[in-house]
């Protein structure tokens, strides 16, 4: 026994990691697009998620919400329901519901107090019953008495403006230079608004929380969510109880997309239910409550100012945005993120602000930011490359900053120019005709281009590598996997670390009851887990270089097999009988602020348009991407597939509408709010761009989860204008904008 | 779902004899009714089960046409040979409608009878005329995209969801029913339908507990050509915005015979005689076709939001009557 | 009430409004058929009765009394996976997984229906519809997929249906028959 018990090994990104040891292991699994570890069960049914687990005597709760959308609960008539047969009773706690869901990573409760109706659907009760069906009809049946009150339920820009808010991951306010100034003096320049609807994340399961509490006031929820660690604070302060009293599993998430970053109503609704009860309590929202309740995209009006001089060059660069919230919440939708740092351009203004609504909250959908914001900016760089007679990639190329244009720091890795010109050249872009030149039969067709970029970021994460005698390790941290692939990638780096077979490797996620992990959300999951991983692994591979009395480098392990200097021998055979257990902690540090770190790509779009109805159908697509070091080009290029997907969808379908007489979202159901259909997805092309970055982490790789649906909006709407010459402004480009300007046949 | 009492129908007979109180419904393929109950937007206190009936068939009819069994899943009939080969506006149609996995289980009585997807008629917090009679109508002077042009009235601007049933009104289809009192009627399903007027809560005219058993289809001439084209938000598994089906006859490079019939425009399949009388006996020309879409829209009145539509429909039929006219 | 799922006799006492998907999940505890939406919208609940996909959640349990009901658990187990689920994980045709059970039942009862004959609204003709990525795609666009898994679901299914056809093939000959 060499005394190995466990270990710590942290580190903090304050220099950059040129070495990654994942470069000479020698199984080479890493990278490599190796089946998902969780793929057997998820294709059989197997894999358990929230709603799920069979707990004995459980209760069924379903919520019920405000039947305005901007008033106070006078009463709940209890009696009503609570006769029907198999109801067992109705549940509100006026103070302790939550109102909205928590933002992602918060540490605090959410806004609390449902007295006070501040949106359409609101949830106010939960009704309990021993079975579903009793329980929900009760739950449609509650008569709730209400005193309506005047609520703001439109959004206009005329309305007042909050500009005073909080940063959120990019300041509400900035500016360089003289703007105005600029724009006056530009020779060519675009000054447009583009607007974008409110969007549901909608993933495919509903969520979903069982809450049960033990004998000494401890608090277990199965829950469907992305970030247990954080969760679990959430919810202990929501709850008043002590964080070490809650427990989160959320061991399979069916998507989450960012809905499922903070904690949701029937979270807090289930809790306190199974406490008055004294049973377990199992609350599934409703698809329509998914869409009443949880989280919207915050619909946007950007203002988008390009100036250049004749040979192309930006001088200029505004993006003002519009974004909307409860009064009561400050999260502003973060659209100019990426156009702080995409383009060169000496003067620039990048600012945010809110018209103050009484909707759903808005927060987190994939690549918040981003995701509408390089609508505004990639369509505008289309018109002014259109102004200028100059074509789009060129435009881009021509802007390429030679460092961080705002901060003024290098950048640790891009890859834009590459994915633009070998994107071109894969998707021969050379045949692109001019604006409308294009038909084949009742159809125009088109193409287009975007860039692509997302900001990287590392969080806080930690897990856990037992290496046991048996040859086998298991990996534990309370990360999850929300379809992303973190089973499998942390898998592969554990195998490839540790020299075992993909095989031999237990994984063991979604639990708050082991180390703690910024778990799946803002592209960050990967490389934060992931080093935390590597960083256990390292450690063990230390502790067993020791035994082999070796120096680390020179060991190789291999195949379950530990090789230094001629001798092998298995390497369970090492740990003399007791587990070697070690614990990474990854954190972010200075890095992140001497370099500018991103993910980049370019989109490509080419569409077809019906002359006659403007219905549009995307033809075929591509995304060239540089995301550092890819761990499984097989989920990699699922989660960019993902990605265009919901760009395809923001361009051409997606928008909660809002009644603005109440507020309500009319179309809360998945026949009304339109996501892509099996039909409306052709053949995506996805290329990952050799790339490693040192700056990021010492796995190098970099968030992959986003940058596929930044700019590919876009690209598809760029292409929309290539086949048509009509350029619409306001998202999504259905038929009914088009079909105007089409010619008369 | 509120609860109710449930009832396997042995015969036609026992399943409209059990059609014994005012809140009875049959149910079938259910993909509508199960739908509406989970919301409480449809609160029957009885279910009679007619899903095991025998009228699951489609039989060669004596004058050449068809006679579909009321329990025909979509499906099945889509592919059966004789609608692929002699009604290809209807198997399209289908084809056009919902997902494989529904038209596995809805079917061809209770696809006429779907009710509107209109967001208000969904949503029990909303005023809805057709859902709560004098309650209102939400849908005039909110949002509307999805609604109706035609055929409406101050009370009500429902669209009829169905595809099938636009295609069966081109194919002037009849509704065979057995009524509670033992009586079979025909209802053509021009007169099948009733207008919103001041009840859009009655939407056929079928009496309580009337139950339809088949719907006949009457032969096509030969030479006849048919399209259903079907313009939506999505390229599948969405409910139409404007659908045209036709079934038109060339003679001598003119238009011997049309039938237009139309979804996603008015409260029912959509049909103008006038649309077609004007058509028939004309060469086919973009002008012919526009004086056509002229006639079919003239009363079309859009609510804000679904404007796009009376374009919309005069573009696709103008598109639809040149696929259906052009020379081969 | 008596079923027959996966080729077992089943009972359970249910409710008259208990949903043939709510009888597998909360009474037998087969949570592989999923709620999505609750209201045919987006296919994760798919089942097989009778041989057909449908929506299990649009359909009462007390109406299947007699049915042959299928569900993801008797196609396989991870042990012994049916060769769409092993298509799907080779393809990577998931990512969160929620949707698969559905997809995978649905492409079941899909390729049944194109051997059928059954035609398809992207059918030029309706009478010999194929099975190219344009049938695939129209035919599975009732099984809605966020994580957007479209094409390597197409992929995986275009697979399996290769072989379908081939083995439909090889036994129309072996039998003397012109396929």
């Amino acid at each position: 026994m060499f005394g190995f018990g466990k270990s710590d090994n942290s580190l903090t990104m304050d220099k950059p990691q040129p070495v990654s040891r994942l470069d000479t292991t020698v199984q080479g699994l890493v990278g490599l697009g190796v089946e998902r570890v969780d793929g057997p069960a998820k294709v059989s049914g197997q894999a358990i998620y929230a709603a799920e687990y069979r707990v004995d005597d459980v209760a069924y709760g379903v919520l019920v919400g405000a039947g305005i959308g901007k008033g106070k609960v006078v009463s709940v008539d209890v009696d009503a329901v609570k006769g029907l047969p198999g109801v067992i009773d109705v549940v509100t706690d006026y103070d302790t519901f939550i109102r909205v869901s928590q933002q992602g990573g918060e540490t605090e409760a959410p806004t609390q107090g449902v007295k006070d109706i501040e949106y359409f659907g609101e949830i106010v009760a939960i009704v309990l019953g021993d079975t579903y069906e009793a329980a929900r009809d009760a739950a449609i049946r509650l008569p709730i008495e209400y005193d309506t009150g005047a609520g703001v339920f439109a959004f206009s820009m005329d309305a007042e403006r909050d500009g005073d808010l909080p940063e959120n991951n990019t300041p509400a306010q900035s500016a360089q230079g003289d703007i105005d100034a600029a724009m006056d003096a530009a020779p060519v320049t675009v000054d447009v608004t583009y607007t974008t609807p409110s969007q549901n994340s909608a993933a495919m399961e509903p969520h979903a929380s069982l809450a049960m509490w033990d004998g000494d006031g401890a608090l277990t929820l199965y829950g469907a969510y992305q970030m247990p660690t954080s969760d679990a604070q959430q919810l202990a302060k929501s709850l008043g109880v002590a964080a070490s009293k809650v427990r989160i599993v959320s061991r399979f998430i069916g998507g989450g997309f960012g809905s499922k970053l903070g904690i949701a109503p029937e979270s807090v609704a289930a809790a306190v239910a199974a406490k008055r009860l004294g049973r377990p309590v199992k609350a599934v929202m409703m698809r329509q409550q998914v869409f009443d309740v949880t989280v919207r995209r915050s619909n946007t009006s950007q203002r988008m100012r390009l100036g250049a001089g004749t040979d192309g060059r930006l001088v200029a660069i505004g993006h003002e945005t519009t974004a909307s919230n409860l009064d009561t919440e400050d999260y502003f939708e973060p659209a100019g993120i990426s156009t702080h740092f995409l383009y060169a351009g000496e003067n620039r203004k990048v600012s945010h602000d809110l018209v103050r609504v009484n909707w759903l909250l808005s927060g987190s959908m994939r690549a918040p930011g981003e995701a509408v914001g390089l609508i505004a900016l990639e369509c505008a760089m289309d018109e002014l490359a259109e102004k200028l007679g100059i074509d789009p990639i060129e435009l881009r190329l021509l802007n390429e900053p030679a460092e961080d244009p705002e901060k003024k720091v290098p950048f640790s890795s891009r890859s834009l120019k590459a994915a633009l010109t070998q994107g071109a050249e894969r998707f021969g872009w050379s045949k692109r005709q001019p604006a409308g030149a294009r038909r084949e039969g009742d159809w125009l067709i088109g193409m287009g281009v975007a860039s692509a970029a997302r900001a990287n970021t590392l969080m806080k994460s930690s897990a856990k590598v037992a290496l046991h005698p048996d040859g086998t390790a298991t990996v534990s941290s309370a990360m999850t996997d929300i379809g992303t692939g973190s089973y499998t990638i942390l898998t592969q780096i554990a195998a490839d670390m540790l020299g075992l077979p993909l095989d031999r490797i237990r994984m063991e996620l979604g639990d708050t009851n082991h180390v703690p992990a910024a778990g799946s959300g803002g592209s960050w999951g990967a490389a934060s887990a992931g080093s935390a991983v590597y960083l256990a692994a390292q450690t063990i591979r230390q502790k067993l270089a020791k035994a082999m009395d070796v120096d680390e480098e020179e060991l190789t392990l291999k195949d379950g097999q530990a090789i230094a200097r001629n001798r092998s021998v298995p390497i369970g055979s090492l740990t003399e009988g007791e587990p070697i257990e070690a614990t990474g902690t990854i954190d972010k540090g200075k890095q992140e602020e001497l370099f500018n770190q991103a993910s980049y790509g370019a989109h490509f779009a080419e569409v077809g348009v019906n002359v006659v109805t403007g219905e549009i159908r995307v033809r075929r697509m591509l995304g060239v991407f540089g995301a550092g070091r890819i761990l499984n080009q097989q989920t990699a290029r699922s989660q960019c597939l993902g990605g265009m997907t919901f760009g395809i969808g923001a361009a051409l379908h997606e928008e909660l509408i809002h009644d603005e007489r109440t507020g309500k979202i009319v179309n809360r159901d998945l026949a009304e709010y339109h996501i892509p259909v099996n039909a409306d997805v052709p053949d995506l092309d996805v290329v990952f761009l050799p790339e490693r970055d040192i700056h990021a982490n010492p796995i190098h790789a970099k968030g992959i989860g986003e940058v596929g649906i930044c700019g590919a909006a876009g690209a598809v709407a760029n292409a929309v204008y290539n086949a048509t010459g009509i350029r619409v402004r306001d998202f999504p480009i259905t038929l009914d904008k088009l079909m105007p300007h089409l010619p008369q046949e | 779902m509120r609860s109710f009492h449930y009832e396997r129908a042995a015969t036609p007979e026992a399943a409209v004899r059990n059609f014994d109180t005012a809140d009875a419904r049959f149910i079938a393929g259910g993909t509508n009714l199960l739908d509406l109950m989970k919301l409480q937007v449809e609160t029957p206190g009885k279910l009679v089960d007619i899903s095991r009936l025998d009228f699951a068939g489609v039989e060669d009819a004596e004058d050449g046409g068809l006679l579909i069994g009321a329990l025909v899943p979509n499906s099945d009939l889509a592919a059966d040979p004789r609608v692929v080969a002699r009604y290809e506006v209807l198997a399209r149609a289908l084809l056009a409608g919902a997902s494989g996995q529904l038209r596995n289980k809805a079917t061809t009585g209770g696809n006429l009878l779907q009710r509107t997807r209109c967001y208000y008629f969904y949503d029990l917090h909303s005023p809805c005329n057709k859902r709560e009679p004098g309650s209102g109508c939400s849908a005039i002077g909110g949002e509307n995209r999805i609604l109706a042009v035609l055929g409406t009235s101050e009370n009500c601007i429902a669209t009829h969801p169905s595809d099938m049933a636009v295609a069966m009104r081109a194919l002037d289809a009849t509704v065979v029913t057995l009524k509670r009192d033992g009586d079979r009627r025909r209802i053509a399903l021009a007169d099948f339908y009733r207008l919103p007027g001041d009840t859009p809560q009655i939407e056929t005219v079928l009496e309580s507990g009337e139950l339809i058993t088949h719907v006949a289809l009457p032969p096509v001439r030969e030479g006849s050509r048919q399209a259903y084209r079907k313009v939506r938000d999505r390229a599948s598994y969405a409910f139409a915005l404007v659908s045209v089906a036709g079934v038109v006859r060339m003679e001598d490079g003119s238009i011997a015979e049309a039938r237009l019939a139309f979804g996603g425009l008015g409260p029912m399949p959509w049909r103008d005689v006038a649309v077609e009388q004007a058509l028939v006996g004309q060469p086919p020309s973009p002008a012919l076709f526009e004086r056509a879409a002229d006639i079919l829209l003239a009363d079309a009145q859009g609510q804000g939001t679904n404007d796009f539509k009376i374009p919309l429909a005069r573009r696709t039929l103008a598109a639809t009557l040149r696929d259906l006219t052009e020379a081969r | 009430m008596q079923f027959t799922i996966n080729g077992q006799r089943r009972e359970a006492d249910v409710d008259v409004r208990t949903t043939l998907l709510d009888l597998l999940r909360e009474h037998l505890a087969l949570t592989g058929s999923k709620k999505g939406c609750d209201h045919g919208q987006c296919g994760a609940c798919t089942v097989l009765v009778n041989g057909r996909r449908i929506n299990s959640c649009l359909t009462l349990a007390v109406m299947h009394q007699d049915d042959e009901i299928t569900t993801i658990e008797g196609l396989g187990s991870p042990e012994r996976l049916h060769s769409l689920q092993a298509a799907f994980v080779a393809h990577d045709g998931y990512q969160c997984g929620y949707c698969t059970p559905g997809q995978i039942c649905s492409a079941v009862g899909m390729l049944g229906e194109v051997a059928a004959g059954w035609g398809s609204h992207v059918s030029a003709d309706l009478s010999s519809p194929g099975l190219n990525t344009d049938e695939i795609a129209e035919r599975m666009s009732g099984n809605l997929c966020r994580c957007a898994a479209y094409p390597n679901i197409r992929a995986a299914i275009a697979e399996v249906g290769a072989d379908h056809a081939s083995a439909a093939a090889t036994s129309a000959r072996r039998e003397g028959v012109s396929a």
